[in-house]
């Protein structure tokens, strides 16, 4: 288990939190490689579909990140993507599905090293589950 | 058809003829020649860009990263080049000389000379074999300062734009004694022709801007330093060539003499930086003006070499002047996580070298007073900036003036003029300057420039024509991908040569190649090429952030003949090599999974069209001081109605408060012509007491709501609200008449009411503290201005100023020197141990000099209170217009250096203090940069909009209407269908793609275009079905 990498998809919107991954890579700031980032135009466009689709094929962890409530560059998706994933963490964790290996989280433009501090923790959090469930029901 | 091909027909072709609208004449390429061009081009006005060298770039194009972002030079300036080489109204002129300007204002002929370069730059292809056979070796590199030699014919870097080789003249065997010949025989295109010759040109221009940059002090009059004499002692320019990835060391950073004799170590393990070298001096050869910058790269050099290895790195300097936006902050990081040792106050005096070793000492005071001897194995000189070479041959050929310092003569109140009407000056020609500043500049001289041109008859160029998009759906999906290295950015940590072969084993990819610089005009081409030669329908980069060079890859696809939204980016720098520079297997195993997911999505893209949207030929300006009131003097100069909006219910801003004068003339006295101009222009509308309620809308649509209840359609929304003054709190403000801020003690001074005895001022409040963490810049300056004042009045005067640093950058320097010989006394205090202490009578306060504490009588107390950004005023409208503020509570540009004055919301700007605490001239400056930016938008009839909207598949939809109530723009709505039933409908005027009511439909009829739920699904399953790597 100590040498468990978890596999974690990260959905950044365009505006802010891909922004902000962005800058902390121009900060240079250091985190681990575990997620990967697929770019949205808007948390709103993140389908829980996809989060489930993630989950089903094998994903350990999922982040939605999103623009802060109120600085949406699209009026009020994020408020939007906040219902979804609220909603959706029910559905899951009745599924018997951890909803701490799905995390929402704000991140501004400017916010580099809230998205370092943001990957920092999710990837312990999920190091700390350990591999996802339904991976091992594959396997 | 306004658009002209300048033909090179031997003696004096005239083109640019009367019956058109006139050109504009850009002299100098580099970033502030591109800049402005780039704004002049977009307005719809032919430019010549004239560049005395084989390529434009200047010198940002050979720095290695920028600061405060350390963004990479080469890939943030690399797409303007490419960007300037083919727009359709630019005729890029490299390797030309202005000989001659007649005429005047409005319509000038001037005379150009067309060097030979012997190479036909149409038939050339950059291949370099004629390099590679050419026998004259061992000529200086001026691209790599020296550092290396040069062949006779060369092409000046990797990155040359245009990339043609040239031959050097006096150098070349064939030329000079008729011999060799072997470029000619090896050039498979027949590009060389030895017979080429000089040629005078003319060109008719309306107006000329003037941007040649500057030069590099020369090190060598420092003979204290050794420079020249002393291996390991370099200038910072030739650091900064061996610190870059395209360097001549590949950027592995290594000790100079190490190269001569290899009995020493490689690397350095300790490196020394001598600030002011050159600059801030009355030595003979050395120059008295601060040059704004080395304090700033030098830091920005020292944490760049902590990252190519673990090392020692002392910086000495006598103030540390990081005035500019998130400067502050970028020393503090230097000095906290990075370590560099920080030696305040300490002006080198000499440097040792050790005949045997070569190592070099230096000797100086640490903070416990301290003598201290120290070797370090590299000293870099910071040396400083001035005037361009041939400065004075070159304001007599354009007919201008020079100032004392002889850069060109500026004016505060026309910080963009030359003494001639009509010429222009931007970037460092007329003062040391950093980056963003003159790019904000270079927009602002082509709005100023413009207006020359801008007439009645005007007709704009015809927009760019791109070939026919080929026809792609239903083919099977042919991608080529292209991996980056970005110098050393990726290729360091990320095993790119891997990465590319790795994507060769991928489903549908038909070429994979790597570059060193992906967005460099080569490959670009390249790319443009692929498309036709392999047939290519998708392309894929990998390489850095589709938020600054998506435009530009998708514009080589256009080029290509393939539609724009048929090319995907994967993000291998910021989001991987960048944060994983110490995991260079992951990386290179993220890399490759990030470009596997990016070709999946890849292969499903769709040919997107953009709808056309029309545009409001009108400017909204927000705010009506200085700033504002200058940027709507640009607008409308231009011919566009501008609505001018102050909250208050006079215009003036807070520069009202001002009592002294700039150039000897009363600001208030300005501020009142100012107002008069603005109020008697027929296009301005001002709007005054009254308070923006909100800005509904997008690019070339918005809506100015104001709270007398009216609406004005705009097409543009410039902020330029300024900021506020940090109202103090501290030493009994308010209650203690003796304390006062700089403003009243002016207002005192110059009603000749002010006789105190003993004045002490103290910097740096509000400022520079726990809580504001920035510098506010203009304090430094305010105070030794009225400290002057009171010194000039009375002589007997005891004026102390408690500072931290002093910061007079650029000729402001002359302030200090002026207080200094006056007999101000200057008392630094420790920059971190808080404000010094007064309680009525005296003020104590630490000397760091003297390393004791000092107590000073005081008559009158100034503060110099810093500037507050006024945060909620700019949140309100940060709001309405979804544009980001910055932790320090002022707006946050789209790109810190390259795009100082836009938001990346399109069609709105920021200038002036709202920006960052400035002075007025920079404010002028930067209101004329933001003007400019939005005439490139006001001006145009049209815009194309963003191909990526929402749309229904009306088969699948049952009208359930979810999706209408998602959606904030009312873009989405039921329509009744003939059978009785409803489908949704979406209107792509509307539509901002945020995507928003796709992820809402319970039946998968709407699709966001170009982010497909399957098109997403793909990278999802592309990510996941393998393994970590792909392996």
């Amino acid at each position: 288990m100590a040498d468990f990498e978890p596999r974690i998809v990260t959905f950044c919107c365009n505006w802010c939190s891909y922004a902000g991954a962005d800058g902390a890579g121009v900060a240079r700031l250091q985190m681990p490689t575990n997620f990967r980032i697929i770019r949205t135009m808007c948390s709103a466009r993140v389908d829980p579909e996809f989060i489930l689709r993630a989950f089903s094929k094998g994903a350990d962890g999922v982040m939605v990140l999103g623009c802060h409530p109120g600085d949406c560059h699209y009026i009020g998706g994020n408020y939007r993507a906040r219902r979804r994933i609220a909603l959706l963490r029910l559905v899951l964790e009745q599924y018997g599905f951890d909803p701490k290996r799905l995390k929402l989280e704000w991140v501004s433009a400017s916010e580099g090293e809230k998205f370092q501090k943001t990957v920092n923790e999710f990837v312990d959090t999920i190091k700390a589950l350990g591999p996802t469930p339904l991976k091992k029901e594959e396997a | 058809m306004l658009f002209c091909i300048p033909l090179y027909v031997p003696n004096q072709l005239v083109y640019g003829g009367n019956d058109l609208s006139k050109s504009a004449l850009v002299i100098g390429g580099g970033i502030a020649g591109i800049q402005a061009s780039l704004d002049l081009a977009d307005r719809g006005i032919h430019v010549y860009l004239v560049e005395k060298d084989p390529t434009i770039g200047g010198v940002m194009c050979r720095l290695d990263k920028t600061f405060p972002t350390n963004d990479c030079s080469a890939c943030i300036l690399s797409p303007k080049m490419a960007d300037c080489n083919g727009h359709p109204n630019i005729d890029v002129l490299t390797y030309h000389e202005v000989l001659k300007v007649d005429g005047e204002a409005g319509d000038f002929k001037v005379t150009v000379l067309k060097k030979a370069r012997y190479v036909n730059p149409k038939e050339c292809t950059g291949c370099g074999d004629c390099i590679a056979k050419c026998p004259v070796k061992n000529i200086p590199d001026k691209y790599e300062f020296g550092l290396v030699n040069r062949k006779a014919i060369y092409i000046p870097h990797a990155q040359a734009v245009p990339r043609v080789a040239v031959i050097d003249k006096t150098q070349c065997m064939k030329l000079n004694k008729d011999k060799c010949g072997n470029c000619a025989k090896v050039c498979g295109k027949g590009a060389i022709h030895y017979d080429d010759k000089d040629e005078e040109i003319v060109l008719e221009v309306g107006s000329i801007i003037a941007a040649p940059g500057f030069k590099v002090w020369d090190a060598s009059i420092a003979t204290e330093y050794g420079y020249g004499r002393y291996k390991n002692v370099v200038t910072a320019i030739e650091y900064e060539r061996m610190m870059c990835a395209s360097g001549p060391d590949k950027g592995h950073i290594t000790i100079p003499y190490f190269k001569v004799d290899s009995s020493t170590k490689e690397h350095p393990t300790k490196v020394a930086y001598i600030q002011c070298c050159g600059s801030r001096s009355e030595k003979k050869g050395w120059k008295k003006y601060c040059s704004s910058v080395c304090c700033m790269y030098a830091t920005k050099q020292a944490m760049i070499t902590k990252e190519h290895g673990d090392l020692q790195e002392d910086i000495f300097f006598m103030d540390i002047r990081s005035y500019g936006k998130e400067f502050e902050a970028y020393i503090n990081r230097g000095e906290k996580e990075y370590g560099i040792r920080m030696h305040r106050g300490a002006r080198v005096s000499n440097i040792e070298e050790d005949p045997v070793t070569k190592a070099l000492t230096i000797n100086y005071t640490d903070d416990e007073n301290n003598g201290v001897s120290e070797t370090f194995d590299i000293v870099v000189l910071s040396i400083g900036l001035a005037p361009p070479e041939g400065a004075q041959e070159f304001a007599d050929t354009l007919g201008i003036e020079l100032n004392k310092y002889g850069f060109c003569k500026t004016s505060v109140f026309k910080p963009l003029e030359t003494t001639r009407p009509g010429i222009f000056v931007t970037g460092a020609f007329a003062a040391p300057k950093d980056i963003p500043t003159s790019v904000a500049e270079a927009c602002g001289s082509s709005a100023k420039a413009g207006a020359w041109i801008v007439r009645k008859d005007f007709q704009p160029c015809a927009p760019k024509q791109y070939p026919a998009e080929k026809d792609v759906i239903g083919k099977e999906p042919r991608i080529g991908v292209w991996v980056c290295h970005c110098g050393i950015n990726i290729g360091s940590v990320v095993n790119v040569p891997e990465v590319a072969e790795y994507a060769k084993t991928l489903p549908h990819v038909i070429v994979s190649s790597q570059s060193q610089y992906a967005c460099a005009q080569d490959c670009l081409e390249s790319i443009s090429k692929a498309i036709t030669e392999y047939d290519l329908n998708r392309v894929v980069v990998a390489s850095c952030t589709p938020r600054t060079h998506e435009p530009l890859f998708r514009e080589a696809c256009r080029d290509g003949g393939l539609n724009k939204y048929l090319f995907n980016m994967a993000n291998i720098r910021d989001q991987c090599s960048w944060i994983h520079m110490h995991q260079p297997e992951a990386a290179t195993a993220k890399a490759k999974d990030l470009l596997r997911m990016s070709i999946a999505k890849a292969a499903l893209l769709e040919p997107l069209v953009g709808s056309e949207i029309p545009v409001t030929n009108a400017a909204a300006v927000i705010g009506g001081g200085i700033t504002g009131m200058n940027a709507a003097l640009d607008i409308a100069a231009q011919g566009f109605p501008v609505h001018l909006v102050e909250k208050d219910t006079e215009l003036g801003g807070y520069a009202r408060n001002f009592n002294f004068s700039e150039d000897g003339k009363p600001v208030k006295e300005y501020l009142k012509e100012l107002i008069a101009k603005v109020e008697k222009c027929p296009l301005i509308s001002v709007h005054t007491g009254v308070t923006v309620k909100d800005i509904p809308g997008f690019v070339g649509n918005f809506t100015l709501r104001l709270s007398d209840g009216k609406d004005y359609p705009v097409g543009g929304v410039l902020f330029a609200v300024g900021a506020k003054p940090y109202k103090p709190t501290e030493y009994g403000y308010g209650t203690d008449s003796k304390v006062m801020t700089q403003i009243e003690a002016e207002e005192k001074i110059e009603a000749k009411q002010f006789n105190a005895q003993n004045v002490v001022f103290v910097q740096c409040v509000g400022s520079r503290n726990d809580d504001v963490h920035y510098c506010s810049r203009v304090c430094c300056a305010s105070s030794l201005r009225n400290a002057i004042k009171i010194k000039m009045a009375n002589p007997m005067a005891n004026v102390t100023i408690i500072h931290k640093d002093i910061r007079t950058y650029g000729f402001r320097e002359e302030l200090y020197q002026m207080a200094s010989s006056l007999g101000v006394r200057f008392l630094r205090y420790p920059a971190d141990k808080g404000l010094p202490k007064y309680d009525g009578k005296t003020v104590k306060a630490f000397d760091c000099t003297l390393g004791d504490c000092l107590e000073i009588p005081v008559d009158a107390l100034i503060l110099a209170t810093g500037i507050a950004p006024d945060r909620e005023n700019k949140e309100n409208l940060a709001k309405m217009v979804k544009v980001p503020i910055s932790k320090d509570g002022f707006y946050f540009e789209a790109h810190q250096k390259l795009r100082p004055v836009d938001f990346a919301t399109e069609g709105v700007y920021v200038a002036g203090a709202a920006h960052w605490p400035k002075f007025m001239d920079e404010c002028i400056a930067q209101a004329s940069g933001a003007a400019s930016r939005m005439l490139t938008v006001i001006s145009k009839d049209k815009l194309i909009s963003e191909g990526i909207v929402a749309g229904v598949n009306e088969a699948l939809c049952d009208g359930c209407g979810v999706c209408v109530g998602c959606c904030d723009y009312n873009a989405v709505n039921l329509v009744k269908q003939d059978d009785g039933s409803f489908k949704s409908q979406v209107n792509p005027g509307l539509c901002k793609g945020c995507g928003c009511c796709v992820a809402s439909c319970p039946s998968g009829a709407l699709e966001q275009r170009g982010f497909r739920n399957k098109q997403i699904i793909a990278e999802i399953d592309a990510c996941l079905d393998y393994p970590v790597g792909g392996e």
